[in-house]
C-alpha cells in the first residue's frame, strides 16, 4: 500500500493524519521542522527560492526516507510563485531519484474535476461520498479544536505566573485533541483543554500588550520557520493574535464575521487596491483592521524574497502613520540565530509599552 | 558616594561606564571584545574599580548589547535590556529634543526615531553588514590606513568617486577597480562613506521620517567621513554626543539607575573580576533540533545556561 505524506503547518497535521487514515491511507507524519530538514532543503533548493520551498523540500525528503511515496500538497493560482511549489519539489525529488507520487490540490471552486480527480485517488476505502463527507465535517471538527486552544494558549500564556507554564500545559492537551476520533469526543477533549489552559495561573493584573501578526502563511502557521515568535512574545508580556488560521478564512471573507463591517480586502482597498499574490494584501488589511481595534502594534513576517510581502512591507509605513500603530516586520531566512529577533522583539515590547503608558497618563490628565 | 555601572558586550567592543546620581559620566572605559568576552568583562570591572574606588559604590547595575544575557549573569545585573532602547535612553537625555538617533557599530546598524521624548520606531540592519564598523575596519586594514585616520582622509577628498555601496562584496570589488584606475585614495574613500550612508538611508532608514536633531553614535560616529556623508545627504546638521562610542552602556547605567529605586543591587561586587569563570557546551539530543546549549560556571557552580530552541535548559 502506498504511504502519504503532507506539507506540515503547525499541528495541522494531527488533523490531516486522521483524515487521511480514516480514508484507508497508510500516513507518514512529517516530523516538525529542524536543523537537518534546513540542511537538507537548503542543499537541494534552489539558492533563491524563498524559506517555504526550503523547509518544505527537507521535509518531503526526511518523510521520503521514513518510507513516504505519495505527497499530498496545496498548488496555487495567484500571482505567488508558491503555486509552482508543488510541480518543482516534485522535479527535484525525481531528479534525486525517488519515485514519488505527488497529488496537488488546486482551489476546488476553480478546477472541481482537479478536486473529484485528487479525492477519489485518495478513497482506498471506497468510502461513500456521504461517508467522506462526514469524514471531513469530523476533520474540520478537529482542526477548528486545535486553532481554538492554540488562540486561546496566545492569550493565557502572557498572563501566566510561572514561565513556561502554559507551553508545558499547550504540549499535553494537543495529545488529547490528537486521541479524540468521533465528533463528540473531539467537543469534549477541546472543552478539557481550554479548562486546563484557563486554569495556568494567572495574574490578572499585569499590564499586558496586544499584537496582532500578519504575513505569509507558511512562516505564520509554522512556529519552527519563525523561530517561535508567539512564544517568545508570550513570555514577554504580549497577548498575540495572528491574522491566519487554517480555519480562518471564513472571518476573513465575510464582513458580518469582522466587527468593523468591513472585510480585509475592504480595508485594504485605499492602499493596495490589486492582488499582488500571496497574502500581500491581507497583511495590509488585517493590519488596518487591528489598528482600529485599538491593538498596540503589528508585526509583519514573510520569507526573505517574498514579492507579495515585499509590496505590503513598502506600504505598511505609511498605514503605520495613518493609523498611529507601530508596525515592525521580519524577513525570515535559513538563520536560525534567536538573538536578533529577541533584541528587536524585546526593543518593540519597550516602545509599545512606553507609548501605552504616555496615553493613558494623557487620558489621566485630559478626563 | 552613590553610583551606576552600565556595560555594554557588544560584538567588537566592551565598554563600561559608571554614572553618578545626577547622571554624569564618571569614568567610561571602551576595551576591543577580541572574541573573549568573560575575561574582557572581568578585565573592565578590573579597571573600573581601580578608577572608582574608594569615592564611589555601585548601588545598581545594567547590561546591554548581544552579550547582555552573559555580562549579566557574570555581574549580577539589575537590569538586561536590548541595545535600542539602551541608546535612545542614553540618546534622549544627552540631547533631550533628539528625534533621530543613528546609531551604527561593529556589527550592526539601527535608526531609531523619537517623538516627545519616546521610541515611536526603529529598525536593524537584517541581512547586510554594508556599512557597519568590521567593513570599514577590514577596508581601512586592506589600504594600510589607521582607521582613526581614515575618515580625516576623506575629507580631504576633491573629487567624490562614485562606489557600488549596496553589499560589501560590491564596495570592495568597486573599490579595487578604481584604485586601479588611479583614482586618489581619498577620492576612493569618500566615494566609500558616502556609499554607506546611502545604503544606511535606504536599507535602515528605508520609510523612516528623519527630522532634527540627529544624533549619531556608535563607534562608526569617531569616522569624520561618515558625518560629512550624512550631512551632505540630509542636508541637515549630525549631533556626535561627547560619549558617542559608550552610549549604549550609559543608557544601561541611567536604566539601572532606574530599575533599582527602593531596591537592592543584584551586583556581585568588584571581587568577580577575580573568580575563574569557564563554559562548556553540549548539544542537547531531545529533539531533532540537537541544540547546542552553553553553560557558564562560576567556579565548578553554574550561573547561567541558554542556547536551546525550547526553553528546557535556559538559566539566565
Amino acid at each position: 500500500m502506498s504511504k502519504l505524506t503532507f506539507p506540515r503547518m503547525g499541528e495541522s497535521w494531527r488533523t490531516f493524519k486522521m483524515l487521511l487514515e480514516d480514508l484507508g491511507n497508510e500516513v507518514v507524519v512529517p516530523p516538525r521542522p529542524s536543523k537537518r530538514t534546513l540542511d537538507l532543503g537548503v542543499r537541494y533548493s534552489p539558492e533563491f527560492a524563498c524559506f517555504p520551498l526550503k523547509i518544505l523540500m527537507g521535509t518531503y525528503l526526511e518523510t521520503v526516507e521514513m518510507g513516504a511515496d505519495t505527497i499530498v500538497t496545496s498548488g496555487g493560482v495567484g500571482p505567488c510563485r508558491a503555486g509552482e511549489y508543488a510541480m518543482l519539489h516534485h522535479k527535484i525529488l525525481k531528479d534525486l531519484g525517488h519515485d514519488i507520487k505527488m497529488i496537488v490540490f488546486e482551489p476546488p471552486r476553480l478546477q472541481p474535476f482537479n478536486f473529484i480527480k485528487n479525492v477519489r485517488a485518495l478513497n482506498k476505502n471506497r468510502t461513500s461520498i456521504r461517508g467522506i463527507v462526514s469524514c471531513i465535517k469530523r476533520a474540520w471538527r478537529k482542526l477548528v479544536a486545535l486553532d481554538n486552544v492554540e488562540k486561546l494558549s496566545h492569550v493565557v500564556r502572557p498572563r501566566e505566573i510561572t514561565r513556561g507554564t502554559t507551553s508545558k500545559v499547550y504540549r499535553k492537551i494537543l495529545e488529547w485533541i490528537d486521541q479524540a476520533y468521533t465528533t463528540e469526543q473531539i467537543i469534549e477533549a477541546e472543552a478539557a483543554a481550554s479548562k486546563a489552559l484557563r486554569d495556568v495561573p494567572q495574574d490578572t493584573n499585569r499590564e499586558i500588550l496586544k499584537v496582532g501578526i500578519v504575513g505569509e502563511i507558511y512562516v505564520l502557521l509554522e512556529p519552527a520557520s519563525n523561530l517561535e515568535m508567539e512564544e517568545t512574545l508570550g513570555h514577554l508580556g504580549v497577548e498575540v493574535e495572528r491574522s491566519m488560521f487554517l480555519t480562518g478564512w471564513t472571518r476573513d471573507n465575510t464582513w458580518t464575521e469582522t466587527t468593523e463591517m468591513m472585510t480585509v480586502k475592504e480595508a485594504a482597498a485605499p492602499y493596495l487596491p490589486e492582488l499582488v499574490g500571496g497574502h500581500g494584501r491581507d497583511s495590509i488589511g488585517n493590519t488596518i483592521l487591528c489598528a482600529k481595534r485599538g491593538f498596540d502594534g503589528m508585526i509583519q513576517i514573510a520569507p526573505f524574497t517574498c514579492i507579495p510581502e515585499i509590496v505590503a512591507r513598502t506600504i505598511l509605513p505609511r498605514v503605520s502613520r495613518d493609523y498611529d500603530i507601530p508596525v515592525l516586520t521580519f524577513f525570515l531566512d535559513e538563520q536560525t540565530g534567536k538573538a536578533g529577533m529577541g533584541t528587536r522583539l524585546e526593543a518593540f515590547t519597550d516602545l509599545m509599552r512606553r507609548k501605552k503608558r504616555m496615553q493613558k497618563k494623557q487620558l489621566t490628565l485630559t478626563g | 558616594m552613590k553610583a551606576y555601572l552600565g556595560i555594554d558586550a557588544g560584538s567588537v567592543s566592551i565598554n563600561f561606564v559608571v554614572i553618578d546620581e545626577a547622571g554624569k559620566v564618571i569614568t567610561g572605559l571602551y576595551l576591543r571584545t577580541k572574541g573573549r568576552p568573560i575575561q574582557v568583562i572581568q578585565e573592565g570591572l578590573k579597571k573600573t574599580a581601580e578608577l572608582i574606588l574608594p569615592d564611589y559604590e555601585v548601588i545598581g547595575v545594567g547590561t546591554t548589547g548581544s552579550g547582555r544575557y552573559l555580562a549579566g549573569v557574570l555581574v549580577g545585573a539589575d537590569v538586561v535590556k536590548n541595545e535600542i532602547t539602551a541608546h535612545a535612553v542614553a540618546a534622549s537625555t544627552m540631547v533631550p529634543e533628539v528625534q533621530t538617533v543613528f546609531e551604527i557599530g561593529g556589527q550592526d546598524s539601527k535608526i531609531i526615531i523619537l517623538r516627545n521624548g519616546i521610541v515611536t520606531d526603529f529598525a536593524m540592519n537584517t541581512v547586510c553588514a554594508a556599512g557597519t564598523g568590521s567593513f570599514l575596519d577590514q577596508q581601512a586594514a586592506r589600504l594600510n590606513i589607521p582607521i582613526d585616520k581614515f575618515g580625516a582622509l576623506a575629507l580631504q577628498s576633491t573629487v567624490p568617486v562614485r562606489i557600488a555601496g549596496r553589499c560589501t562584496v560590491f564596495a570592495e570589488s568597486d573599490m579595487i577597480h578604481k584604485q586601479q584606475m588611479g583614482h586618489q585614495i581619498p577620492d576612493i574613500i569618500s566615494g566609500l562613506s558616502e556609499a554607506l550612508v546611502r545604503n544606511y538611508l535606504n536599507n535602515v532608514g528605508k520609510g523612516k521620517e528623519i527630522l532634527p536633531p540627529i544624533v549619531f553614535q556608535g563607534g562608526v560616529a569617531a569616522n569624520v567621513g561618515i558625518k560629512a556623508a550624512f550631512e551632505k545627504a540630509l542636508g541637515m546638521p549630525v549631533i556626535i554626543p561627547k560619549h558617542f562610542d559608550i552610549m549604549g552602556a550609559i543608557g544601561a547605567a541611567q536604566l539601572a539607575q532606574e530599575e533599582v529605586q527602593n531596591k537592592k543591587t543584584n551586583f556581585k561586587g568588584f571581587k568577580i573580576a577575580g573568580l575563574p569563570y569557564h563554559t562548556s557546551s553540549f548539544e542537547c539530543d531531545g529533539c531533532s533540533n540537537v541544540c547546542e546549549i552553553v553553560e557558564i560556571y562560576e567556579g565548578d557552580k553554574v550561573i547561567g545556561r541558554w542556547g536551546s530552541r525550547c526553553s528546557k535548559w535556559d538559566i539566565v
